[in-house]
């Protein structure tokens, strides 16, 4: 008896789209509070910040329009995303991706892309607000169409290993809480405050080199040589988050 | 599949307590499946069912053995299996966000279709299983019936030439349970699709199965056709009396009785040759043994019965 035709596989680009298309529907429908709060909440530090940091494009003032910003990436693509997957593999929902004949790379990627570009409004919102609050110079805000899908691939491909690796759905819970509280902490302060070892810290956090490419764009004449090197560590970055994120969802969802 | 066992290393106990032993989900099972053939894996929780499927859909890497599905080896390829077959498993948590439609479609453009064909096959199988009027809606919105029969649905989107369903009708009612069936029948009749099916539900396995392997603790107790397997228990029926009252023990047809059924609170179950039952059901039905009575039925074998006289230890079956 001759073997029965496999049916095609799908490739890397078509199942990324519908995973992508499906993932944003579905961020549509039950995430947008959400992304109300991430706004707000960096709104919120923006004002509190204000009162001890003067407007104008000082450097602190910068670092915290930037970091605010930045956040609102890391609150969606690391903290939920991080959630998303760690209840999906606890649930056994990564079976259903397992049996469809899709390489796993669309599935983490699709997912990631869909959870980075959800946050765009939240993040031009938040600049937007900052550059106003702040007297900051709003023209190379169009820097941003480069550092969220950079900065968005490299937190959201975190976020997925962490909630893909973590052995328990509370643990990818908190582990993208601490991630969350790290981007915050790191990313809104302004990076010649912090202690020498904290420094080191931030040098290892992707979002870091997101919020510093938008902190030298926000001035009136900035060094883009400067914003280009940190978007090219960001995008190094983000490509290695991804690969790590694509090689936790093969190793959770094949046993 | 030939062979097949897996085991799980045995789960963490609490500190002092014995190390808990390894566990053996699946024992040594062979089984043949024709094409075309809607064959069923009945047996009560535990018994190493989903296991056995996950096994024979690539999820599950066994132990040992073999598992040859339409002329590919799946231990060796399990990368195959999604190209083979589609898996219904038991949890929706992957599409719960996502509109029933949308549901549907995505899983058909995942199974390799066109977004034409998709939107097409959507519409049908939406069409086919009456799904229309929640097709809007989020899964996680749904009833607990309907939301299965959403992920029928997309089990159902883009053509396979094997279906492996793991207890489809769980928590459905009985139209939507029929619907399904019948997308089933229609499949095999159709298109010469083979069915595996997990049910712990012995009306489903008498419906729609052609042939059924009883499982119990990871084996194979019995693999037979639904009429075969009955024929085993021979010509047994089983009676079941429901007492309203303390029955009268005092009586001596009555103690005789209690003494060879299995009691649960106020109903007995007996399994008897139906001359003895007959005499029974006269003993139960005259003096103070009627006045105590509150129900009484009597019905030939179903699976259940088998599934009992073969040395199955859970009473897990589900019957309505």
């Amino acid at each position: 008896m001759s073997a029965h035709p496999l049916a095609p596989g799908v490739g890397v680009w078509p199942a990324l789209g519908a995973v992508y298309r499906a993932q944003l529907s579905r961020a549509r429908v039950a995430r947008i509070p959400l992304l109300f709060v991430a706004t707000f909440q960096s709104i919120g530090i923006m004002i509190l910040m204000r009162g001890v940091v003067d407007g104008g494009d000082g450097e602190e003032a910068r670092a915290v329009v930037a970091g605010s910003a930045v956040l609102v990436v890391a609150f969606v693509a690391l903290n939920l995303l991080a959630q998303y997957f760690g209840q999906l593999r606890a649930a056994g929902g990564l079976d259903h991706y397992a049996t469809l004949p899709v390489p796993a790379a669309a599935v983490a990627l699709g997912t990631a892309a869909a959870y980075a570009s959800f946050t765009v409004p939240g993040v031009v919102v938040t600049a937007v607000a900052g550059g106003l609050l702040y007297q900051l110079p709003l023209g190379g805000l169009w820097v941003l169409l480069a550092v969220v899908p950079l900065a968005g691939a490299a937190l959201a491909g975190l976020g997925a290993a962490l909630g893909l690796l973590a052995p328990r759905a509370e643990l990818a819970t908190l582990c993208g809480q601490l991630g969350m509280s790290a981007a915050l902490l790191l990313g809104v302060l302004p990076e010649g405050r912090l202690p020498e070892p904290v420094r080191l810290l931030r040098d290892l956090l992707p979002s870091s080199y997101g919020v510093d490419a938008l902190a030298v764009a926000l001035v009136p004449r900035p060094d883009w040589g400067s914003v280009v090197a940190n978007l090219a560590v960001c995008a190094g970055v983000g490509a290695a988050a991804l690969a790590l994120a694509t090689w936790a969802y093969r190793r959770a969802a094949l046993r | 599949m030939r062979g097949l066992t897996k085991t799980y290393p045995g789960g963490r106990r609490p500190r002092g307590a014995p190390p808990a032993g390894p566990v053996t989900a699946s024992r040594d099972i062979a089984l043949d499946i024709a094409r075309g053939e809607v064959f069923g894996l009945l047996g009560p929780n535990g018994a190493g069912k989903t296991t056995l499927v996950r096994q024979l859909t690539g999820l599950l890497r066994p132990d040992a053995g073999s598992v040859t599905l339409l002329g590919h080896d799946l231990v060796r390829h399990p990368r195959r299996a999604p190209r083979l077959l589609a898996y219904l498993g038991q949890e929706s948590t992957a599409l719960d966000e996502l509109t029933v439609a949308l549901a549907i479609e995505t899983t058909a453009r995942l199974r390799g279709l066109d977004a034409d064909v998709a939107r097409r096959e959507r519409e049908a199988v939406v069409e086919e299983l009456d799904l229309a009027a929640v097709a809007a809606r989020p899964l996680k919105r749904l009833s607990g019936g309907q939301r299965r029969l959403a992920c029928v649905a997309a089990a159902l989107a883009g053509r396979r030439p094997v279906l492996v369903l793991d207890e489809p009708t769980a928590g459905m009612d009985p139209v939507a349970r029929r619907a399904v069936w019948a997308a089933i029948d229609r499949r095999r009749a159709c298109d010469g699709t083979t069915v595996v099916l997990v049910t712990h539900n012995v009306i489903e396995a008498e419906t729609v199965l052609d042939r059924v392997a009883v499982l119990d603790a990871g084996r194979v107790i019995a693999c037979d056709t639904p009429g075969g397997l009955k024929a085993l228990v021979g010509t047994d029926v089983r009676l079941e009396l429901v007492w309203r009252d303390e029955p009268p023990l005092g009586e001596p047809e009555i103690a005789a009785l209690r003494a060879a059924a299995t009691v649960a609170g106020r109903r007995w179950t007996l399994r008897l040759p139906a001359d003895r039952a007959r005499e029974a059901v006269a003993a139960v039905t005259a003096g103070p043994a009627f006045a105590a009575l509150d129900d009484f039925t009597l019905a030939t074998p179903s699976l259940e019965d088998v599934y009992l006289a073969l040395g199955g230890r859970g009473a897990g079956l589900e019957r309505s």
